[in-house]
């Protein structure tokens, strides 16, 4: 039996336990995904989207079932560095209620479960879910078996002050867990998200995660993604945002662990004056792979992009960024500018950043960059003249140079967060602490 | 007591040093003059350790040991200061956190106790008052977007804060305005001391007035051609550098040549 009749037949299995069951348009649009990924299979080097991020290999391997470890202490230890906020924290692929804090929500503000929310909420759900034919081939696997997720809505003009925390561990089920996150803000809302996936016992566990994200008219979200998945973990996400006529979306992603992880990070201005920030960090050692593919769409006139990857490879690591800007015909006065810098931190790491501006109006502002370097050496020469050590000389400017990503994270509790990340995985990061 | 005996070095293969000698008594200044391209920088980085550049003959002995064998970082443990002629712009490092961790690297080599975040706090800021530099600078990146003239102080407060035994100053004066070059003669004045000495290399006999010199040498195509008191620099002023060549050649020069 192949391994996509080994899915189709899991599925067979498990549709009548999946959440959402008794919904038509679900049980339809599940079938349709995985008739869609059964037939595509996993992407391999020969599509282009997917050049250097093979995964043909997921054809063969046995996905072993991880442990989340002590899941209570881990989420204490994120809690008590960031007091505020409404926590929802999941183990394996369903929701821990006595792990997680909601707390108080201001009125407008819809914040649950998706696999409650499907029994609640399910006109909203419907809304926000997406179709089958969605994304790459994953992202049908992932319609076809998500289990939970968060649904965040807003209502016009809510903002909700302290971040939502979805905290994701790892835990049961052999054949990955596959999330899926919705996020509507009307107009005028505002809300910090932040998705942090937290490494548990080793294992070659496969997570598939879509986080889809509707800004209305002014609305504000920000969105942080923190990858720390264990080593063996193979971890597959798309972030797809749509912003309405003056939107602001700012996405940070911070991609540490895993042996594999891609994201697909996307976002499209509907209407005139919108804003996005897509920023980006990985690191790579050892034989670990990250891969990101980002799309800005100025689809309407007066919208402003900026982007900014940052890379450290190191080992035999390899960091892929392909990112694609399209202006459209009558997007006039556009401002896209990005830029894509990576660090070799050894001789064995490779980096490949492929910007690709596509550009149909002529009033537009666009530029952008990609560079693969190492370290400074005229800045490593300066510091050991003040005699600091080689290797501190440059666990500072590694460090240095990824803090620049960091700066951008506007609140203090996350940057926090994504700094001890960074140093938990960089040498000598007890050294840099104080750094702040 | 630094002696440099017939000291040669190459970068990329072109010779830049041709047989410098040089002797620098403990608690003396000496002043280093020279045309655009003679070797100065190339003089000071090779003696901060810097491995662009290739020794290939002669022999730096500091107070009987070869330093030449020493690591840059080991170099400025042991007391050797640089003021770079470029200082770099290190985005993402604090300039705070730059110079506690050169501080402390010091410290703990000269088996001090190292400075906690208040100590080094109080003594910073003491030294920055002193080189007349805002406590803002402690917190922007080390020396991202400082003026000329800043970038030329944040050397000098390092040097404070470095106590260093030898001090060599690659054209600190260089592109600062009259307030600032009396900032920074005064930093050099306030350091000098019987056990430390000093190379101060400069276009402008102008900081001479206010940093006295010992003596004056000229560096031509790598070498020393002259040698002198502080009057070397004030005839230099006058006359420029050709008119050493017109002069009889002085002692420095002799033998220098392979
Ligand atoms: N890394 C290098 N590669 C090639 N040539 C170099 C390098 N560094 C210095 N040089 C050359 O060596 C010579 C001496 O340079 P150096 O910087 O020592 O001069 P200098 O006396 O300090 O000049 P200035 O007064 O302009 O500062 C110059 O011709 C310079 O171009
Ligand atoms: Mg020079």
């Amino acid at each position: 039996m192949s391994a996509l009749d080994l899915w189709r037949e899991r599925h067979r299995a498990l549709a009548p336990q999946l959440p959402g069951a008794g919904l038509p348009w679900l049980a339809r649009l599940r079938a349709r995904a995985l008739e869609r990924f059964a037939d595509e299979g996993w992407p391999t080097s020969r599509q282009e989207d997917w050049r250097h991020t093979s995964l043909a290999f997921l054809e063969q391997s046995e996905l072993v079932a991880a442990n989340a470890g002590d899941a209570a202490a881990a989420v204490e230890r994120l809690r008590a560095a960031s007091p505020d906020g409404h926590w929802l924290v999941f183990v394996g692929d369903r929701f821990a209620p006595a792990l997680s804090a909601i707390g108080a929500l201001p009125a407008g503000v819809t914040l649950m479960p998706l696999a409650d929310a499907l029994a609640t909420e399910a006109d909203t759900v419907e809304a926000a879910f997406g179709r089958a034919e969605d994304g790459d081939s994953p992202q049908a696997l992932n319609a076809a078996f998500f289990t939970d997720g968060a649904l965040l809505r807003l209502t016009r003009g809510v903002a909700l002050e302290a971040p939502v925390h979805l905290v994701f561990l790892p835990g049961g089920e052999a054949h990955g867990r596959h999330l899926r996150n919705l996020i509507v803000a009307d107009a005028g809302a505002a809300a910090t998200v932040v998705e942090h996936y937290l490494p548990g016992a080793d294992g070659s566990t496969l997570t598939t995660a879509i986080t889809r994200i509707e800004a209305g008219p002014d609305a504000r979200i920000d969105h942080l993604k923190l990858q720390e998945e264990a080593e063996g973990a193979i971890h597959l996400a798309g972030i797809e945002a749509r912003q309405a006529r003056g939107a602001r979306f700012a996405s940070h992603s911070l991609s540490f662990g895993a042996k594999l992880a891609r994201n697909d990070i996307r976002t499209r201005f509907d209407g005139e004056g919108c804003e996005a920030l897509l920023n980006g960090l990985y690191h790579v050692d050892g034989r670990r792979h990250v891969d990101h593919h980002t799309l800005i769409e100025h689809a309407s006139p007066r919208g402003t992009s900026h982007e900014f990857y940052r890379g450290l490879l190191d080992g035999a690591g390899r960091g892929v960024f392909r990112g694609r800007i399209i202006v459209a015909q009558d997007a006039q006065r556009s401002d896209a500018m990005q830029r894509c810098d990576n660090l070799l931190l050894s001789r064995q790491a490779e980096a490949d950043a492929r910007p690709e501006l596509e550009i149909y109006a002529d009033d537009v502002k666009c530029a952008h960059g990609a560079t693969v370097g190492q370290l400074d050496e005229d800045s490593l020469f300066y510091l050991r003249a003040r005699g600091l050590d080689e290797p501190h000389a440059r666990q500072l400017l590694t460090y240095a140079f990824a803090a620049e990503a960091l700066a951008r994270i506007g609140l203090e509790p996350l940057r926090a967060r994504a700094r001890s990340a960074l140093l938990a995985r960089l040498p000598g990061g007890e050294l840099l602490e104080a750094l702040a | 007591m630094i002696k440099i005996h017939n000291l040669h070095a190459t970068v990329d293969g072109k010779a830049i040093l041709n047989g410098l000698d040089l002797e620098v008594a403990d608690g003396e200044v000496h002043a280093i003059m020279g045309p655009n391209g003679s070797g100065k920088s190339t003089l000071a980085q090779v003696l901060a350790g810097r491995e662009t550049f290739e020794v290939t003959e002669g022999s730096v002995d500091w107070d009987g040991t070869d330093l030449l064998a020493l690591p840059a970082e080991e170099r400025a443990r042991a007391g050797l200061f640089l003021a770079f002629q470029y200082p770099v712009e290190i985005p993402g490092v604090s300039n705070a956190y730059f110079l506690k961790a050169a501080v402390n690297a010091i410290r703990r080599h000269r088996g001090l106790p190292e400075y906690d975040a208040m100590d080094f706090l109080a003594r910073v800021k003491t030294e920055m008052k002193a080189v007349d530099m805002k406590e803002e600078f402690l917190y922007r990146s080390v020396n991202e977007g400082f003026s000329g003239g800043e970038k030329k102080r944040n050397e000098v407060l390092q040097m404070a804060l470095l106590e260093p035994k030898l001090a060599v100053l690659d054209e600190t004066d260089s592109g600062l305005d009259i307030d600032a070059l009396k900032v920074v003669a005064e930093g050099v004045n306030r350091l000098r001391s019987p056990e430390r000495s000093m190379i101060v290399i400069t276009h402008y006999q102008r900081l001479l007035d206010y940093i006295v010199p010992d003596k004056v040498h000229v560096l031509s195509q790598g070498r020393i051609v002259r040698s002198g008191g502080r009057e070397l620099a004030l005839e230099l002023e006058e006359h420029g550098y050709g008119w050493i060549e017109t002069q009889p050649a002085a002692p420095a020069a002799q033998g220098g040549r392979p």
